[in-house]
This record gives structure tokens, sequence and C-alpha cells, in this order.
């Protein structure tokens, strides 16, 4: 049963336009998409939950569809990976959680409800870091997710199951969500487009909570008009979302087919660069850097002073909204409840559940939020915080004046190995500094990859940052670098990955 | 020192975390280093700088007063640790004399 090469290296797009020309089917794909899973994730483990009888289901209402001469969308058909935040009626939703272990919430996220109705098929929930926070799924209670280029290195995180799953061809596209980099840095660690809309422009109705005033859900792809694609279908106006945008969405699908650089200022930040990045990681980066000028972009280099504040800022205001939100795990209503003999108290019952079913990542974050929120620190530690996003979308807006685009290093590094950082917390935070000023401001902001690290032989990722709604900038130039260098390389960077040779697909079945 | 084993302890309090003594030890250790780095905010001159809460231009949003469908008690309901005569069963909130 080896999953069918030729149909699980497909892009989105490819599959799109074979089911629609009824050249295969849905069902066709989405059972190579669930034969490749079954062959690979007890090396991957990029899934929490495998929905096979659902994704079939759906499938099969894509092909009649078809069959019945109905119009589809530019999604319908295509297998997808869904990060285990979004509430779905009919699959768990746990966030990487013990205490939401096998919830199975009454209602679907706007962007689950709006993936369902583009004819979307959801193969299953992916592992992440618990309630998504972290940078390598090896917070998950359920254990990490393994990088399909190297199996002993992170794929990233939080949405690390992800990016995992659409390296590993068990899923064309994948959706994620970025707080400080959840998206980008997952993306940039295994070779893949992954894209942080502008804060606003994509729902938040349904995703469980982490940081409301960061989290901002997006796609994750093999290639850049790939996302564009998933961008386009999950975007837009939600009544439910009271900070969703009520604004047109920006024409990234478009910009994607228009991969023209010529003459666009392109803005390298100062700040995001040099000490604390490998050799191998600025290396191509200014290969890249080299390839844009080359495609006509104007390049200059633009100072963002108070960025080197965005880190610390950042671990103060992310834990102070998680310290708030994750007050709801309470024991009563939902989730784990521990230690309800009858004679303790509600409150007992609480502390008893809250430290049997959060991890240690999610308690050090709701203590230091609850230090940074107490009478006598606030104004020195979440006071400050915000004004130093106050100067931190200065610098952004500054910027905006001189550029169009601005760029970096989406990491200081490449994929590191498991277990490497989790004794300490602040090295394990330092995977997210060159993402986490874009979340701060609000704006847009792409990972594209641009090459191997000559050190290690992984992959390296490019970030693009976008003024707020100015998202189909990302994806110009996010093509032109990938058709540029595609070209060069005479085939797309995730051809060289070989973490999973051997595995599954063709290989295993020749040796059968 | 930026916080000591006791001022950890009671954030758990405040935060109902019933941390066994390993644990506040380890934390303890952890958000000394962590607070130390993020204090580092303190060196921006911000005088004068407006706080920032949040990345969009916040607007209070009005929906339409019309009633539409919500969760029934089945739904409700059906993923709580303990249900009695349609409602959530809750442990002891108060102490009996």
């Amino acid at each position: 049963m080896a999953a069918d090469t030729e149909l699980i290296t497909m892009t989105a797009a490819q599959i799109a336009a074979a089911v629609a020309s009824g050249e295969v089917s849905s069902v066709e794909v989405t059972r190579a998409h669930l034969d490749r899973i079954a062959q690979t994730d007890v090396h991957v483990r990029a899934f929490l939950y495998v929905a096979e009888e659902a994704a079939l289901a759906a499938a099969q209402a894509v092909d009649d569809q078809r069959t019945a001469g109905q119009p589809l969308g530019p999604l319908a058909g295509v297998p997808l990976a869904l990060k285990d935040v979004f509430t779905t009626t009919d699959m768990p939703t746990t966030c990487g959680s013990r205490i939401l272990a096998g919830w199975q919430p009454p209602y679907d996220a706007t962007i689950t409800a709006r993936l369902r109705q583009a004819g979307v098929v959801i193969l299953g929930k992916t592992n992440m870091d618990e309630f998504a926070m972290g940078s390598s799924t090896e917070n998950s209670a359920f254990g990490p997710s393994h990088n399909p280029w190297d199996l002993s290195r992170v794929p990233g995180g939080s949405s690390g199951g992800s990016s995992a799953a659409v390296a590993a061809y068990q899923a064309p596209l994948a959706i994620g969500t970025d707080t400080g980099g959840s998206i980008r840095q997952p993306a940039a660690v295994c070779g893949l487009v992954g894209v942080k809309p502008t804060y606003g422009g994509s729902s938040r109705y349904g995703v469980v909570a982490f940081a409301s005033s960061l989290d901002t859900p997006g796609p994750l792809a093999r290639t850049v008009l790939d996302a564009a694609l998933l961008h386009q279908a999950i975007s837009g106006h939600d009544p439910r979302d009271s900070t969703s945008l009520d604004a047109p969405v920006p024409p990234v699908v478009a910009a994607a087919r228009n991969p023209d650089v010529a003459g666009l200022r392109i803005g390298v930040v100062t700040e995001l660069g040099g000490e604390g990045y490998a050799s191998g990681v600025l290396t191509r980066f200014n290969e890249a850097v080299e390839v844009l000028e080359s495609l006509g972009a104007k390049i200059t280099e633009v100072s963002c002073p108070h960025f080197s504040y965005a880190l610390p800022a950042y671990y103060l205001i992310a834990p102070s909204e998680c310290s708030s939100n994750l007050a709801r795990f309470d024991a009563m209503r939902y989730g784990l409840r521990v230690g309800d003999d009858g004679r303790a108290s509600a409150e007992e019952v609480m502390s008893l559940t809250r430290a049997a079913g959060f991890g240690a990542e999610v308690k050090r974050r709701i203590m230091l939020g609850t230090y940074a929120l107490s009478s006598g620190y606030y104004d020195a530690y979440y006071g400050k915080a915000q004004q130093v996003r106050t100067l931190i979308a200065r610098d952004f807006a500054a910027a905006f004046e001189q550029v169009d685009v601005l760029i970096s290093p989406t990491t200081p590094t490449t994929a590191f190995s498991i277990g490497e950082r989790v004794e300490d917390p602040m090295a394990m935070y330092l995977a997210d500094l060159a993402t986490i000023p874009g979340n701060l401001a609000g704006n847009a902001a792409m990972s594209v990859p641009c090459g191997l690290a000559p050190e290690d032989g992984l992959p390296v990722g490019l970030q693009i940052m976008a003024p707020v709604l100015a998202d189909d900038r990302l994806y110009r130039v996010g093509a032109a670098l990938e058709a540029a260098l595609d070209s060069r390389r005479g085939h797309p960077l995730l051809a060289e990955a070989r973490g999973l040779e051997g595995v599954g697909g063709a290989e295993q079945e020749a040796g059968r | 020192m930026s916080i000591t084993r006791d001022e950890v302890a009671h954030l758990a309090r405040l935060a109902r975390l019933a941390l066994a003594d390993d644990e506040l030890d380890r934390f303890a250790a952890q958000l000394d280093v962590i607070i130390t780095a993020v204090a580092r905010v303190q060196e921006v001159a911000a005088a004068g700088i407006p706080p920032t809460s949040h990345a969009a231009d916040l607007r209070n949003v009005f929906r339409d007063d019309v009633i539409t469908p919500s969760l029934g008690a089945e739904a409700a309901l059906a993923q709580a640790p303990a249900a009695e005569q349609d409602r959530f069963r809750v442990p002891r909130i108060g102490v009996e004399d």
C-alpha cells in the first residue's frame, strides 16, 4: 500500500485542476495521502488525529459535486492538515495539552467551516507545542514531531506538526497559527512557505486563545502559489471575531502569479542579522538578496533600532495575555478534572487539575504573566512592554516610508536537535528573534525557502515583511525568489530532503 | 535574584497551580533567568510614549439585537467532567460547618 508518489508530490494547485477536470478523483488523492500518513507518521509524528472516514466522505462529496456538474472552488478536493488549535465538531481538539485530551468541541472554528465550504479535505489534526507555546513541538503533551529533513531534529513550532506533515508529503497544505513566529519558523526549518497574514485578516473564532492581541492563523505550503490559494480561501471579515478586519482580502493569488520585483524597494533590516545568526543562514540569506537585486529590486539597508527589544517585550506581553486566557481551564465545564473526591473544594480541584493538566512551559508562562500583571510590577514590566510595542510599530512605519518590504533571515539557526533546548527556555525563545517584531506590530510576513546551510544541509528561510493589509507584496517577492532559485537549482528545494528515504513511497514498494 | 522561591510559590497560588516542591525549585531558577532577560524593556527611554495594547485599531463592535440559535443543554453538557439534572456538577464552593 505504498502511497502513489505522483499524487502526493503534486502541488495543491495541480491537484485542484486535476480534480476539476476529472483526471483524478478527490477520493484517489485523499487515499494516497492517507496511505502516506500510514507509512510515514510512525517516524514523523505530525498528526495527533487522522480522520480517515471524514476525509474520504468529504472527498466523495467533492467528486459527487463534479459529477453533478456543479462548480468547484479553487481548492476543492485538496487534502489539508489542520493544527489542533482549531475547533472541529467531528474531531478532537487538544491544543497538544493533557487538559483538553479527547475534547470534542460543540462548534467549528470559522476557518474550519470555510475550509469545509471550499471543499478542502481535512485529513486530521496536527501536533503542536501545548497551547502554541514553543518553537519545537517538544512542549506537546503527546510527544514531539520530527523534521522530515532529519528525523533527529525539531520541525519548528508551535505549528510543527503542520510543517512536518507538508514537508513529509502527507498533505500539500496545512493551517497553522502564528503568535510570535509559529508559522514562519516551522516553515523555515522545514523548507516550506509559511505566511502570517495581517493581524485581523484571518479569523480567530474557534482558535483556542493563547495571546489574543497577537494570534494569527495562516497557511503553510510547498509553493508560494499554494500558500496564496489557501490564504485567499480562509481570509476575510468574520462578524464572530471582534478584531476581524472589515476590508477586502489583499490580491494575494494575483501577486503570486506575477513574480516581478523590478523596481521594488526592498530593505534589509540591520538589527536582524549578524551576531547570533548561524554563518550558513547568513550565507544563503545574502545570496538571496543578490538574486533579488539581479531581478531588478532596489536593495537598501534599513535600521529598526527598537527591534532588539521586541523579544523581551514579547515575553512580557504574550505571557500576560496567556495567564488571563488560560484561566478558563478551571475543570468545571469541559476538559480534565482531577481530585474531585467529594471533599475537596472547587478551588482545590482547580489547582490540582491545572497542575496535572498543564506542562512546564505553560506553567512558566502563566506565572510569568501573573507576575508581570501584579500590582507593583505592572508599570515596570507590562507597561514598559506596551510602550516598546509602540516604538516597534513606529520603526516599521518609518521603514515603510523608505521601502516597500523589509527582509531578514526568518530564524537565527537551522533546525536544532530534539532535546537540545528543552532545559533552557531562553535558548528556545531565541528561535523567534526575527519573527516577533511582525506580531507586535500586526503586519503581514512570510517565510520562503532560500537554500540549505552549507554546514548542516538543512533549510534556511528568508522572511519578507509588508505593511498592514499589503499581504500581496509578500507573494510578489516570495514568488519571484522561488522562481529564480528553483530555476537555478533545476528543482524545488524540498526534492533534496532525505530524512524519510527508505521509509515509504516508491522505494519501499520497489523493495517488496 | 529577580524573583525568590517564596514569590514563585505565591504566583502559583494566585494562578491556581498546585505545584510540587521540586517544581518550585526549578521554576524559581528558570523564572529568575527569564525575568532578568525581559527586564531589558526598562532600558528603553519611553517617557511620553503611549502604550500599545493591540495590533489592531480596536473599536467596539456591536451586532444587531437578534436572537440566534445557541447550544442546547445537551451539547453544552456533553463534554462536562460531571453533570447532574441538566446542570454542570461542581465541587463545593464554600466551607460547611
